[in-house]
């Protein structure tokens, strides 16, 4: 057997340990280039973008001039498919979720759902897409409309809400049903009265993620064939446009509309560089309105560890 | 006890109606939310149908032997070509970009947060690394088009404005969140006691890391990096406006060329009758890359029983 002298021992440690400084650099480095990544692109565009990021860039529609551009369909259409896919999304998911964690008998039909909501998150987006331009725009005739758009975006970001929600369940303690059903509730009133209210923090974070996902996201919306120059907004309810046609309450979800990752696409892909303007300043108002949402999310996140003591 | 009296009898009854209501309203309710957990299978079901029953139509046109084969990709042209390889290799060359920034750099910074930094830092790190991940798709595509590949083009001056390692570039770095994220879950879930043996054999922080605990973490690694794998095959936004959308059968980065996504968007954007051979082929091309999708997961679920350590 090899015996090793002090010395070298010592000189074994001192490279043990000049690997490990070197080992911690690099991870610094990497975190440091996500980071960077981070600045470069916000302060990137807000740069580009500042000279376009006034009042008139929100209250204009978008135009041929680059200059006389602005946002106002994009972000009132972005704001109304995210409220169609809130809707159908939030009820659908938490529903599942409380189903999958407090219902399900663990038997087959419960297993092809987990195995199925594990497998639906790594179908690319874009095939949602393809799905709703089968389904819902050419066989439901729902056509290229804010309810199209909304509900594929409900559809590809219920995974999200249905995975949150059974975490925030899972997280409350046993003890708090058995003491409900102790005194006569059912397992609905159990729910309702103390399930869902003590999870209601875990589903808020899931559903504001999952909204901040579906609000960049760009490739489904175009899949369905959604115009990208709309210079009009959808119908109020209960006002009479110009031909005399007044809206219905629910005109506006078959309205034809444009969302902001589409103008900023349109606009990033013109070869004059005066939109390249335009995206920048479109870019920042996404950004800010994605990472606003994420930061509420991982808040939110931060308080309920903090506070929740079971 | 005494004989019960009418009024008692009315109580009793009105209990039991009380209970029957009761107990069928929670059938209903319990229905409601199977039928709700049932969507997302529907959904798959959905997908598979569309994709499927339009392909078939198709392949009525085209041969499957020539959408293999066949070595361009025209369908929109008079003299009509539909050679999937040409978008699969524009997909392939810019995942195979994405991974080669995005595995070295996740994992190293799944590492150096699990096992070298202090808490604080993690702390940080992580929701800043979120914040990363939830950047719009839309948005590091314009990152590739206007600061990637002009800031490539001082080093590289011959790389044309579009270009596969630009777009591939940058999906990497989108990518890296979510290798980050789970694969530090899965090493810090890797019990205390087995780290505590290594170092005290005498081994370093970084032996440990690398002998000790990604071999125990080795499936929630392969597991992240399979969801990178889908996530590269399937991004669509970053390909479509940086790496332009000319099918171009090609092996080499520094090439624009078309992807199975864009190539998918491409053709939303105009304006296609549905019905039309034109309009099928999205949905083959699409059919296509969900397989693609499948084949890498359940290459990576085989992987992950194959090398699963048990402790």
């Amino acid at each position: 057997m090899q015996t090793l002298t002090t010395e070298q021992i010592r000189k074994l440690i001192a490279r043990g340990k000049m690997k490990d400084t070197v080992f911690q650099a690099l991870g610094i480095l990497c975190l440091g280039i996500a980071l960077l990544v981070i600045f470069l692109l916000v302060s990137d565009m807000l740069m580009r973008g500042i000279d376009r990021l006034t009042l008139d860039f929100f209250t204009n529609f978008a135009s041929r001039r680059a200059g006389q551009s602005g946002i106002l369909s994009a972000w009132v259409g972005t704001i109304l498919v995210m409220l169609v896919t809130a809707m159908a999304a939030v009820p659908l998911g938490v529903a599942a979720g409380i189903y999958l964690e407090e219902y399900a008998k663990s038997n087959w039909v419960t297993d092809i759902i987990e195995i199925n909501i594990t497998n639906l998150a790594a179908v690319p987006s874009i095939v949602y897409g393809l799905l709703a331009l089968g389904i819902f725009v050419y066989a439901f005739g729902l056509g290229q409309s804010i309810l199209s758009a909304g509900l594929t975006l409900a559809l590809l970001i219920l995974p999200i809400v249905i995975v949150s929600t059974r975490e925030a369940i899972r997280a409350i303690p046993a003890m708090i049903r058995e003491g409900s059903m102790a005194v006569g509730a059912t397992r609905w009133q159990t729910c309702r009265y103390h399930i869902i209210p003590y999870a209601m923090p875990g589903i808020l974070t899931g559903v504001i993620i999952g909204l901040a996902r579906a609000i960049g996201e760009t490739a489904p919306i175009i899949t369905i064939g959604a115009l990208t120059f709309i210079a009009f907004l959808p119908p109020v309810p209960f006002t009479t446009a110009a031909d005399g046609v007044t809206a219905g309450m629910f005109d506006w979800v078959l309205s034809p509309f444009t969302v902001m990752p589409i103008q900023i696409f349109n606009w990033t892909s013109r070869p004059d560089p005066a939109f390249e303007v335009n995206a920048a300043a479109a870019g920042f108002v996404l950004m800010a309105m994605v990472l606003s949402m994420n930061a509420v999310a991982i808040y939110l996140r931060y308080k309920m560890r903090k506070n929740i003591k079971w | 006890m005494s004989s019960p009296n009418a009024s008692d009898l009315h109580q009793v009854s009105d209990r039991l109606a009380k209970n029957a209501m009761r107990h069928f309203s929670e059938r209903l309710i319990e229905m409601v939310l199977f039928a709700a957990a049932t969507v997302s299978v529907l959904t798959t079901v959905g997908i598979v149908y569309v994709l499927v029953s339009e392909s078939i139509n198709f392949f009525h046109s085209v041969s499957i032997v020539d959408f293999l084969t066949d070595n361009q990709w025209t369908p929109l042209f008079d003299d009509a070509h539909y050679g999937i390889m040409v978008l699969i290799s524009g997909t392939l060359v810019s995942s195979g970009v994405a991974l080669l920034v995005a595995i070295p750099m996740g994992t190293i910074i799944a590492i150096y947060l699990s096992e070298f930094a202090n808490p604080k830092v993690r702390e940080i790190a992580k929701p800043v690394l979120e914040l990363l991940g939830g950047i719009p798709t839309i948005v590091f595509g314009y990152f590739a088009l206007l600061i990637v590949t002009p800031l490539l083009q001082t080093i590289f001056p011959q790389l044309p404005g579009f270009s596969l390692l630009s777009a591939g570039l940058v999906m990497g770095i989108m990518i890296v969140p979510y290798i980050a994220s789970l694969s530090e879950d899965a090493m810090r879930a890797v019990p205390m006691s087995m780290r505590e043996g290594s170092y005290a054999m005498g081994a370093t922080k970084l032996y440990t890391a690398i002998h000790v605990v990604v071999p125990a973490a080795v499936s929630g690694l392969a597991a992240s990096y399979i969801l990178a794998i889908s996530r590269a095959v399937g991004e669509t936004m970053i390909l479509a406006v940086a790496a332009g959308m000319q099918p171009n059968l090609t092996w080499n980065p520094m090439e624009p060329a078309a992807t199975i996504t864009s190539y998918i968007v491409q053709v939303a954007l105009g304006d296609l009758p549905h019905g039309s051979i034109g309009y099928q082929t999205i949905f083959a091309a699409g059919l296509t890359l969900l397989l693609i999708t499948l084949a890498f997961n359940i290459a990576g679920q085989w992987l992950r029983r194959r090398f699963r350590e048990a402790y």
